[in-house]
């Protein structure tokens, strides 16, 4: 199953100009736990799907909501030369592809 | 401030951004209640350096001017005091300026006049230098500062928390126009002067400054009443079709930040996770919990950005299916074009890009290739050089290049670009990058001036 039809929210967007955070939110504890325990999930892999170093990847969990945070570096800074997308909000791929 | 202390404070978050609109209907059921002060943020760094660079606001005269039109009586009426923050998008001065326009331009109108306390945030000159020795710390993820780029910076401010707001407060104005700010000085810093605990004061005051948009239907269009107690604040919007629940109130903390446990403002951390959200009445949350854990040392950020050139694009479609997939060796023969025709630039003093839509513009290397070719392509051919007229040349050379490459298999040889206008290439005007992003321990004395208006 990919990580983008397991949550009910997959999202991005700026956190500043030099970060992005992706927003995870499920609809089930079974999902989210699903998720969390996830070979698949985790700071390297991520890593190599955004082609930045994986110990500046922060993954933080908000159970009370169910949800989970990814904490990405941008690897241009917003509305700079290389940038693509100035409010970061089209970044949850490819990490919506991630086979959970 | 001459008012006596209160055992509640009930405050309007005008809406999420000023400029971005209410429904005249949530002023008009906030205005049933007692209220003590209105605010409203109008910053933001989301929609890119130009902005601060260029000294230009994101959001359109017009829109700044319907909001504060509805808004500026009332207070006048009630006299309660108006808190701007971040004012014009990016706080520095001719932000700053564009805002005080536009009330002078309303008070004319109206006949109205105002004590207004402004508070400039422009870092002193010379101060990015002298902080470059040692007192620039990086933050949110920025690189290290680069000091020759301390002399570069268009706009460079300071984002400021709640002291000189608080300041200001004490002159009783009718109105503050703050520059760069942090979203929870415009809310926490008058429940805060009036002796509320601080973290509760700025926990609130964080949900408060994105107006509705903890409430179901979402709307950063919308107005969010709060009331603070001596140990918990309420939230609610003042339009009966939004409503808040715990859950949507909770979920706000995560919006726009990298940790939904705790936030860093100057003052301190705040820490949510001990952090308690109850239905308490129609669309309306208690928060109770959240606690203020003071900086030993406060410190502030800065933020600027410099003149990276000057941009001009095209735009165009691909249909032929040999065309989008040698657009690879298109865009060599274009770059490699270029590069012979253009002798009014140096090596290394522009820049192209090729944005292919369809393929990968948005996501770029991070993007597994696609082994099924889309059948058609968007294609933004961009140039970024010292002077608007050296990038509108070489979008030019670059756009006629493109439009009669010769790649392998080509069946279309009249042509391998649609383009849907004419003219079909745009000057983009300045490009500006930030450069400062950092925290800085030295401190700034802002100083607050104050102006009548008209």
């Amino acid at each position: 199953m990919k990580l983008y039809d397991a949550a009910f929210v997959c999202r991005s967007k700026n956190a500043g100009p030099f970060q992005v955070t992706v927003d995870l939110m499920f609809e089930t504890r079974e999902m989210y736990d699903k998720v969390l325990k996830s070979s698949s999930f985790t700071a390297e892999k991520i890593g190599e799907l955004y082609h930045v170093p994986s110990e500046k990847i922060a993954i933080k969990t908000f159970e009370r909501i169910l949800t989970i945070k990814v904490v990405l570096p941008r690897i241009s800074s917003s509305g700079s030369l290389q940038d693509m997308d100035v409010y970061g909000s089209q970044q949850h791929f490819p990490l919506g592809s991630l086979e959970i | 401030m001459k008012k006596e202390r209160k055992k509640v404070i009930r405050y309007l978050s005008l809406c999420g951004l000023l400029g971005y609109g209410y429904a005249p209907e949530s002023l008009e059921n906030a205005l049933k209640g007692e209220l003590d002060f209105v605010g409203v943020d109008a910053g933001s760094t989301d929609p890119g350096p130009y902005y601060l660079g260029s000294g230009k606001n994101f959001v359109k005269k017009l829109q700044v001017k319907r909001d504060l039109s509805l808004i500026l009586p009332v207070i006048k009426e009630r006299k309660i005091p108006l808190i701007i923050g971040s004012s014009g998008g990016s706080g520095a001065a001719p932000h700053v300026q564009e805002t005080l326009d536009i009330i002078t331009e309303i008070a004319k109108e109206k006949s109205l006049s105002f004590r207004v306390a402004v508070i400039p945030s422009d870092l002193p000159e010379g101060f990015v230098k002298e902080a470059a020795k040692g007192h620039l710390f990086p933050c949110g993820g920025s690189p290290e500062f680069d000091p020759a780029l301390a002399d570069k910076l268009a706009n460079a401010v300071a984002q400021f928390g709640t002291d000189p707001i608080i300041e200001a407060l004490k002159k009783d104005p009718e109105i503050i126009v703050s520059g760069r700010c942090c979203d929870t000085a415009v809310f926490a810093s008058y429940p805060i002067l009036m002796g509320f605990d601080p973290g509760l004061a700025l926990h609130a005051a964080k949900i408060a400054e994105c107006g509705a948009l903890c409430a179901r239907p979402v709307g950063a269009n919308d107005s969010l009443v709060v009331e603070m107690h001596e140990d918990f604040f309420t939230v609610q919007p003042p339009n009966p079709l939004r409503k808040c629940t715990p859950d949507s109130v909770a979920a706000h903390s995560l919006y726009e930040q990298p940790d939904p446990n705790c936030f860093y403002e100057p003052e301190g951390k705040i820490d949510l996770s001990a952090c308690t959200f109850q239905q308490a009445g129609e669309g309306k949350v208690k928060v109770s919990g959240s606690r203020l854990v003071p900086a030993e040392k406060k410190t502030l950020k800065l933020e600027g950005a410099f003149l990276a050139g000057y941009r001009a694009i095209t735009i165009a479609g691909l249909r032929d299916p040999s065309g989008i997939r040698h657009l690879k060796e298109i865009e060599e023969g274009v770059r490699a074009s270029v590069a012979q025709s253009a002798n009014f630039v140096k090596e290394g003093e522009y820049s192209l890009r090729f944005l292919r839509y369809g393929l990968d513009a948005v996501t770029g290397k991070n993007e597994p290739e696609n082994p099924v070719l889309p059948r058609e392509v968007g294609l933004v051919i961009e140039a970024v050089a010292p002077t608007q007229e050296k990038a509108d040349a070489l979008v030019g050379l670059a756009r006629s290049k493109a439009l009669h490459q010769g790649f392998p298999d080509r069946k279309a040889t009249a042509g391998n670009l649609a383009f849907p206008f004419s003219p079909s290439d745009f000057s983009g005007g300045a490009v500006y990058e930030f450069a400062l992003y950092h925290l800085t321990d030295l401190s700034i004395p802002f100083k607050v001036k104050e102006v009548n208006i008209p």
